[in-house]
């Protein structure tokens, strides 16, 4: 591991041996202690100078005329673009370092893709304007959709889905519309075990019932335990390959094929799809329908940065159900939006629409830069060195840490430890808040559910080796202060804005609203900035 | 009356036809602090092995599956403003919910306290 201040030209970052002074702000040097922003406005001050509105239009809003103040606060516009400044600088980004939260694939959005984004072209278009005036959009949406099903293998796509949830959506609403069309009544879908809690959801949602499929020892979907519950009354899985232990599914192909001999279909969860771009066709395993996050594997800008963008690729038997509306490229070249006036014709069996318009454009835009930019090599490469990554990470810290599959072989595109190797005491959350002091944003914690304290590390392809071996070093630091009984570690993080909050009483007596009206003591802060 | 435990860590209280159900100790040190619990509804039926609760802590949200059949007849008005109850007191005061059993010869699958306790240190 590289010290952060290896070649000495620094003065020593820390403590200089006396006691830090407190300061009267609150904030302490650069770290910096920000109020609500109704806390800092006084009221008195205006970023803008409007004209007293004429009393003509105020009548005319009769009864819905306010009668009281709206209270906003009041700043100048540099107090405003300060204090969202400051905000944003107690933040962890994927431009500060890495993310390796487990099953969410936070990898880097090139810039390339935003300056792609922001050409006035695809920028400053409507979804209303005449399609004539945006061909140059609609070729977009349609190359993207022409890779996706490429990549896939598979037969058709719903580019319009809004995110990974909203394309299970759309993927349940296929088969549920395959399975009406054919008369039938099936009212169960079966979930493995290690799927995301999403799956589930989405077919309650979608009007299924939900039945649990085990896990084998291995982590895997126990493929007998399927088999013995497919039968008439099953609309079919949901999958997630590579699954959320990190594993791939290697009956797979043996899975599908006995789903769809019950009569059932196949429902892939694609998040994972990072870890076989360009190496495995999820058409090629009997996959019908699969999401994509393009803010996951197509590095689209992800959690917070968003919006994310869920396209769903359909099998060749799910293709005719799905939603309105798709482009479709003209003998001539040109492209047609299909809507709801052709549907009849052209395609009449579709469930229906998710959306208002055409989808995430923005995403679209982004999504294609990315693959265009890697080529289809490129893409192959992502999945192989995500996946190395995900090993050496694995194979780096399985001495310091429980990790429970690793007998079984190769991970792919993420590596799971468990709490099972810590001494009583300490606990998956402490090696989380312990490498918040470290300078990093903790792995995924406590998920998937079938390892106990599960830590779900996903280094993606971002990450060079010297950027995987600060974490690597960072992460066997604090599991060894664990395994050594560090006491100090079940009170980290120690240098965060914030100490250990109270996540339990945040959720059973969560404030989710500021009342500055009310006059009422500010709830206990659980200890000082920074402080100890 | 007597004490039976399920292998996903329900407890049930059976007393004539009347049977009171909660989760194991054991299940709640697991499940760590507890914030929700959904409950029941009183009147509704209920299969063997059918998720009827849920059990929501910082960790995850937990089913939890009624360990006989029957129909529902209580549930602890308690956990409403205190679902910290079945962290403190999940064997007695923590209680979820109770069944009117349809079958009293399904507890013939179920363990008793000894059994319970074997197959926890085993995991």
């Amino acid at each position: 591991m590289n010290a952060p201040n290896a070649s000495g030209w620094k003065p020593e970052l820390g403590p200089s041996g006396t006691a830090s002074p407190v300061t009267s702000s609150g904030d302490r040097g650069l770290q910096l202690e920000e109020p609500l922003i109704f806390e800092l406005g006084t009221g008195a001050n205006f970023g803008v100078d409007l004209d007293a509105p004429e009393a003509a239009p105020l009548a005319s809003l009769g009864r819905f005329l306010r009668k009281d103040k709206a209270a906003l606060p009041g700043l100048t516009e540099p107090e405003a673009v300060r204090h969202y400044t400051r905000l944003s600088r107690q933040n962890y980004a994927i431009d500060l370092g890495p993310f390796p939260l487990g099953s969410c694939t936070m990898k880097h959005n090139p810039r390339l893709n935003e300056k792609m984004a922001r050409l006035p072209g695809f920028a400053d278009v409507h979804p209303l304007q005449p399609v004539q005036s945006v061909q140059g959009a609609l070729g977009v949406i349609n190359q993207l959709a022409f890779w996706l099903i490429e990549l896939t293998g598979m037969h058709g796509v719903a580019m319009t889905p809004k995110a990974g949830a909203h394309g299970e959506l759309c993927g349940l609403l296929c088969i549920k519309a395959a399975i009406l069309a054919k008369g039938e009544d099936r009212p169960v879908i079966l979930v493995p075990e290690s799927a995301h809690g999403t799956n589930p959801a989405t077919a309650a949602f979608a009007g299924f019932r939900v039945e649990n499929i085990p896990a084998t020892p291995a982590g895997r979907v126990d493929l007998a335990a399927l088999k013995a519950r497919l039968g008439p009354d099953v609309a079919g899985v949901m999958i997630t390959n590579p699954n959320t232990c990190g594993l791939f599914e290697p009956e797979m192909k043996d899975i599908s094929d006995a789903v769809h001999a019950a009569g059932g279909y196949v429902y892939c969860d694609g998040a994972n799809f990072n870890a076989i771009v360009g190496k495995v066709r999820p058409g090629d395993l009997g996959v019908d329908a699969m999401h994509i996050n393009l803010h996951k594997t197509f590095s689209t800008p992800h959690g917070g940065g968003g919006p994310g963008s869920g396209p769903v690729v359909l099998s060749e038997a799910l293709s005719p159900f799905g939603p309105l509306p798709f482009t479709a490229r003209q003998a001539d070249g040109t492209i047609r939006l299909i809507e709801e006036e052709d549907a009849p014709v052209e395609h009449p069996q579709g469930f229906g629409r998710m959306t208002a318009f055409h989808g995430q454009m923005g995403m679209f835009t982004r999504a294609l830069t990315y693959i265009l930019s890697h080529g289809a090599d490129g893409l192959r490469q992502v999945a192989e060195d995500a996946v190395l990554n995900a090993n050496y990470v694995l194979r780096s810290l399985e001495d310091v840490l429980d990790a429970p599959f690793a007998a079984s072989g190769p991970c792919m595109h993420e590596a799971l430890f468990s709490d099972d190797n810590l001494p009583d005491g300490f606990s998956t959350l402490d090696v989380a808040k312990g490498l918040i002091d470290e300078g990093f944003h903790p792995m995924t914690v406590y998920f998937p559910l079938v390892v106990h304290g599960a830590m779900l590390v996903e280094p993606t392809e971002t990450e060079s080796k010297q950027g995987l071996d600060r974490l690597i070093g960072s992460l066997r630091a604090v599991a060894e202060r664990a395994l050594a009984g560090d006491e100090s570690l079940k009170s980290a993080p120690h240098y965060a804005p914030r100490r250990r909050l109270d996540e339990t009483q945040a959720a059973r007596k969560p404030v989710l609203t500021w009342q500055g009206h009310v006059q009422q003591p500010a709830p206990p802060i659980p200890s000082e900035i920074g402080g100890s | 009356m007597s004490r039976y435990f399920s292998k996903d860590h329900e407890w049930i209280d059976v007393d004539g036809d009347t049977g009171t159900v909660g989760i194991t100790d054991y299940a709640q040190g697991q499940l760590g602090d507890i914030t929700f619990v959904e409950l029941p509804a009183v009147g509704q039926a209920v299969k063997k092995g059918e998720s009827v609760s849920v059990v929501d802590s910082v960790k995850a949200a937990s089913d939890v599956y009624t360990p006989v059949s029957g129909e529902v007849t209580d549930a602890n008005p308690a956990l409403a403003d205190a679902p910290e109850l079945v962290n403190a007191d999940a064997e007695t005061g923590g209680w979820l919910f109770r069944i009117k059993l349809a079958d009293a010869g399904e507890l013939g699958d179920l363990m008793d306290e000894a059994a319970y306790k074997d197959y926890v240190d085993g995991l």
